[in-house]
């Protein structure tokens, strides 16, 4: 129970970062990514504060070898830059340009309700799916 | 400057929710990631995504508490509905196909020095303020 607690209280600490930084307020983000333009450079700061925290914290973190709750650390394995990481950066760039929002503070936002919101995120996981169904074809092929 | 503060305040707090889930359950907080797999979980057992949907309704709790206590007006998005169906279907399938979004590469991997991450988060930075640049003055 109180794992649950702990990683309830992770999202809402993450949710709370994105309102406070003003990352969940699509017109900051616009404005952060139009740097030929009127840009304004105020969300580098919260890339720079995620980051540091983030990266000091594992360090010690990592020391121990083995979270709270769970027998390992769950870490991707993969390292190689390959074709679909390439890819799916570049269409979840064009998307994230169109309208603003990533996965992170759409999500946050349905909290919301406006219909909007709800219309991204839905047509967000029927995207998801569409790759999960691609890599599922692509892999049997291969095999 | 005023503004750089909430800025600096609100990426420490990111931070500190990322070290949270990794100490507690050494997981990465990667929105796209565990979105993904949390609704896929519906369809599957056993189930075993309980704690995608603590950390999911976290984070849309804070959107609502904010809410009912300041009573901030909603923001609304300037876009037509078909741009943001796109726009959805385009994050969507790009953070899956490339393993990751904002958080998951932007935060957590660049900390790892992951050169996946690195190299997906400059991308996608990239790809976004030219699409900025091209829907805002060329369009």
């Amino acid at each position: 129970m109180l794992k649950n607690i702990l990683v309830l209280f992770s999202g809402l600490l993450f949710g709370c970062g994105l309102i406070v930084s003003g990352m969940a307020d699509v017109d900051n983000v616009i404005g952060f990514l139009d740097i030929f333009g009127n840009w304004q450079p105020n969300l580098i700061l919260v890339m720079a504060g995620a980051l540091v925290t983030t990266a000091i914290g594992y360090q010690f973190i990592f020391k121990k070898s083995k979270p709270l709750y769970s027998e390992h650390y769950h870490l991707p394995k993969k390292k190689q830059i390959d074709a679909p990481l390439v890819i799916g950066a570049s269409c979840f760039g064009v998307g994230w340009g169109l309208v603003g929002y990533c996965p992170g503070p759409a999500i946050a936002s349905l909290g919301n309700l406006d219909v909007q919101t709800l219309l991204f995120v839905f047509a967000m996981f029927f995207g998801m799916m569409v790759s999960h169904q691609l890599q599922k074809v692509a892999f049997n092929d291969e095999n | 400057m005023q503004t750089y503060y909430p800025a600096l305040f609100g990426g420490i707090l990111i931070g500190l929710s990322a070290l949270l889930l990794m100490f507690s359950i050494g997981r990465i907080a990667g929105i796209s990631g565990i979105s993904f797999t949390a609704i896929q979980s519906l369809t599957r057992r056993p189930k075993t995504s309980h704690w995608r949907w603590y950390f999911l309704a976290g984070l849309i709790l804070a959107t609502l508490i904010t809410q009912f206590v300041f009573e901030l007006p909603i923001p609304t998005i300037d876009r037509t509905s078909p741009v943001i169906i796109v726009a959805g279907l385009l994050v969507g399938f790009g953070t899956h196909l490339g393993s990751g979004c904002t958080s998951g590469h932007g935060i957590c991997g660049i900390s790892r020095l992951s050169i996946r991450s690195i190299t997906a988060t400059g991308i996608f930075m990239l790809v976004a303020m030219i699409t900025v640049y091209i829907t805002q003055y060329i369009v």
